[in-house]
């Protein structure tokens, strides 16, 4: 009898090329994404050490972090002050080196994690790596994908594998069914904030269970985006109809004729009963609430109605202005921002557009929502959500990674709150002294029409009444 | 950037003890003003380091800032140090910096990877060690001995892990794309079998 496989066990043997030396393997890495923040250094490099890239049609490079969002804008305009010659570069050495040009206006630009799914060079069994923590949102398709610095994307590109450790495993599973009003973004939150951001230290983590299986192609992305947060080497969930059914037919997924050899190789994507794992976390989905993170880290999120704790180091406390004890609804926000690679896509602007809906923004809050792709934004505005979104008070921006991260230019004031849907609370990551708090697209749109920290539940409810 | 070896380091160690250190701290995105490696020892912690953003007026609180920390070559940091972006800058920002080893009870991922990739070395020591350290008065000088494995504070000598690879990347400044090459051989050949039964991800 074969011992049985977790499914990292299976992509790693299939990917491991050798022996890579002390205790490393030398593993292939199928596909690599780059971006223009760091795309031109990984390509200029190469290219003056004397190394080609091996195999340029496996190479995709696409304009997302520093585009600007400005509806309407130029190829090479930056929301970042000397940010164009990070796009005109990227272009230059892209096109020189002869890998994939996913450019700023491309119908199908957007946020590399949004559009690797939707282009189908994220599927199945694939190994990929991308120089972006974020990368491990793509596990979500049972892709092997992880983020790496640009040393090791040129490695990658010129060698066509990398030599890596593979990493210990753990399996969270989560059982029952997460209630109504209750997303993958919060169930995120809710395992961080529970097992704090070192608690998937180091580890592929497969996500598995019940309350897994039920969640849409863009919730399983949401959830293993946020892996990087707890500390993870990586995400997976095993990939099954509805992923198979995703992939069907994308531009970079196997093609019709390939279809059959594609789905034997996949078939056997899955963790065998009884394969060990060296940690194990269970979770019951009825116990996740909707989640906002008051600090400066993601593991500090409470649930809604949920208080700052009371031991909590002084320089957070300093920096979010906030006291142990104090209720997190009802703070006062400044900002609203929907988008970026954890929730910017069609289901988190539906879910955002329903709250606001007949309803407009607070007097003194600027709220943009930036869609995480063109199709993205096609597929909404084809629903008339743009209209729902600017008439609340919206900005509907062009697609890219936008506020989630600050990259100099303009943002929110010293001091302001700002409630996201992004990925990272940390200090200064959407502008020098900005408070950013962490929610679902619907927490976030909610909040925005109050003007304070509320969830949608409440928002709605206190309509009826 | 050259890539230098490391085998015997001293030099001065700067206590930041947070945890959770994360490289939007090490360098902020709207620092990272240039295509290239070089020109981003500026911006390391620019937000702590400086009065306020986008100015060069050094905050005298900052430890890098205070008498005998200025040319500090090590680090010494809590939990989670490196935590989030994978921007390599950071590394780059640190070693442009002068820094040439952290010492933490432990480290992102990506970012520890980032160091052994560009000359500095990653130290995890147990936390009761680096506390120790840490409380040792400052400003004072540390030795790490690489191929022993150790550092030495005052008359405590810590012993710490690395792996094999990492170790001989940073011993020898060896550029880890030319060792792979040598080993082209077999990944073509892995790559030739593996083509006839994938063949979608070679188009």
């Amino acid at each position: 009898m074969t011992t049985p496989q977790t499914l990292l066990d299976k992509l790693w043997a299939r990917h491991r090329i050798g022996d890579g030396g002390d205790g490393a393997d030398l593993i292939a890495i199928d596909r690599v994404c780059l971006h223009e923040r760091t795309g031109s250094v990984a390509l200029k490099s190469l290219k003056e050490a004397g190394h080609e890239v091996q195999s340029p049609e496996r190479v995709f490079s696409i304009m997302d972090h520093i585009v600007s969002f400005r509806a309407g804008r130029g190829d090479d305009e930056s929301r970042s002050p000397g940010g164009d010659v990070f796009i005109t570069e990227t272009r230059k050495m892209a096109l020189e080196a002869g890998i994939n040009l996913i450019d700023t206006n491309d119908p199908r630009q957007g946020i590399v994690h949004v559009i690797a799914p939707e282009l189908g060079i994220a599927i199945p069994g694939v190994s990929m790596i991308c120089p972006d923590s974020h990368t491990c949102s793509l596990g979500a398709l049972g892709a092997l994908a992880w983020g790496v610095g640009s040393s090791e994307s040129e490695h990658a590109m010129a060698t066509g594998c990398l030599r890596v450790t593979k990493p210990p495993q753990m399996r969270v599973t989560v059982r029952g069914r997460l209630r109504p009003g209750v997303t993958a973004k919060d169930l995120a939150l809710h395992i961080i904030a529970a097992h704090g951001v070192a608690g998937g230290r180091r580890c592929a983590i497969e996500y598995a269970g019940d309350a897994i299986s039920a969640l849409s192609i863009e919730e399983r992305l949401t959830l293993c985006n946020l892996a990087v947060e707890f500390s993870a080497f990586t995400a997976l969930i095993a990939p099954d109809r509805t992923v198979f059914d995703y992939v069907s037919g994308r531009p970079y997924a196997p093609s019709a004729d390939e279809a059959g050899q594609a789905a034997a190789d996949w078939r056997d994507l899955a963790t065998d009963d009884g394969a060990a794992f060296d940690f194990e976390i269970e979770i019951d989905a009825n116990d996740v609430s909707p989640m906002v993170s008051w600090g400066t880290s993601p593991e500090h999120a409470v649930p809604i109605g949920g208080i700052v704790p009371a031991s909590v180091e002084p320089n957070v406390l300093e920096y979010t202005g906030l006291r142990p004890g104090q209720p997190v609804a009802g703070l006062s926000i400044q900002g609203a921002f929907i988008g970026s690679c954890t929730n910017g896509r069609l289901s988190d602007l539906r879910s955002a557009a329903e709250v606001l809906k007949g309803r407009h923004i607070a007097d003194g809050v600027r709220a943009v929502c930036v869609p995480g792709s063109h199709s993205v934004r096609a597929a909404a505005e084809a629903e008339g959500l743009d209209v729902i979104f600017k008439q609340a008070g919206f900005e509907w921006g062009a697609p890219g990674c936008a506020m989630c991260f600050y990259a100099g230019g303009e943002t929110f004031a010293p001091g302001e709150r700002v409630i996201s849907s992004t990925n990272r609370n940390f200090e200064g990551r959407q502008g020098p002294g900005v408070r950013t708090h962490l929610a679902s697209p619907a927490t976030v749109a909610a909040s925005a029409v109050a003007g304070q920290i509320t969830s949608a539940v409440e928002l709605l409810g206190k309509d009826v009444s | 950037m050259s890539r230098e070896s490391i085998n015997v380091l001293t030099g001065v160690v700067a206590p930041l003890m947070l945890d959770n250190i994360d490289t939007d701290q090490i360098i902020p995105s709207r620092e990272m003003k240039t295509v290239n490696r070089t020109g981003l020892g500026e911006g390391l912690f620019a937000g702590w380091r400086y009065t306020e953003a986008g100015s060069r007026e050094p905050n005298p609180d900052f430890i890098l800032n205070r008498h005998g920390y200025q040319q500090a070559e090590i680090l010494l940091a809590g939990e989670n140090f490196g935590c989030g972006s994978s921007r390599e800058h950071a590394v780059w920002a640190l070693w442009e910096f002068g820094v040439r080893a952290v010492i933490a009870k432990s480290f992102g991922d990506i970012f520890y990877n980032n160091c052994t990739r560009n000359g500095i070395l990653p130290i995890r020591l147990e936390a009761s060690e680096v506390e120790e350290i840490a409380a040792q008065p400052g400003p004072r000088s540390l030795t790490i001995d690489l191929p022993q494995q150790t550092v030495l504070a005052g008359n405590r000598e810590y012993r710490f892990e690395i792996g094999g690879y990492a170790k001989r990347l940073l011993l020898e400044g060896l550029d880890p794309i030319s060792l792979t090459k040598t080993e082209m051989g077999r990944i073509e050949a892995f790559q030739a079998s593996d083509r006839a039964e994938r063949p979608w991800i070679y188009r």
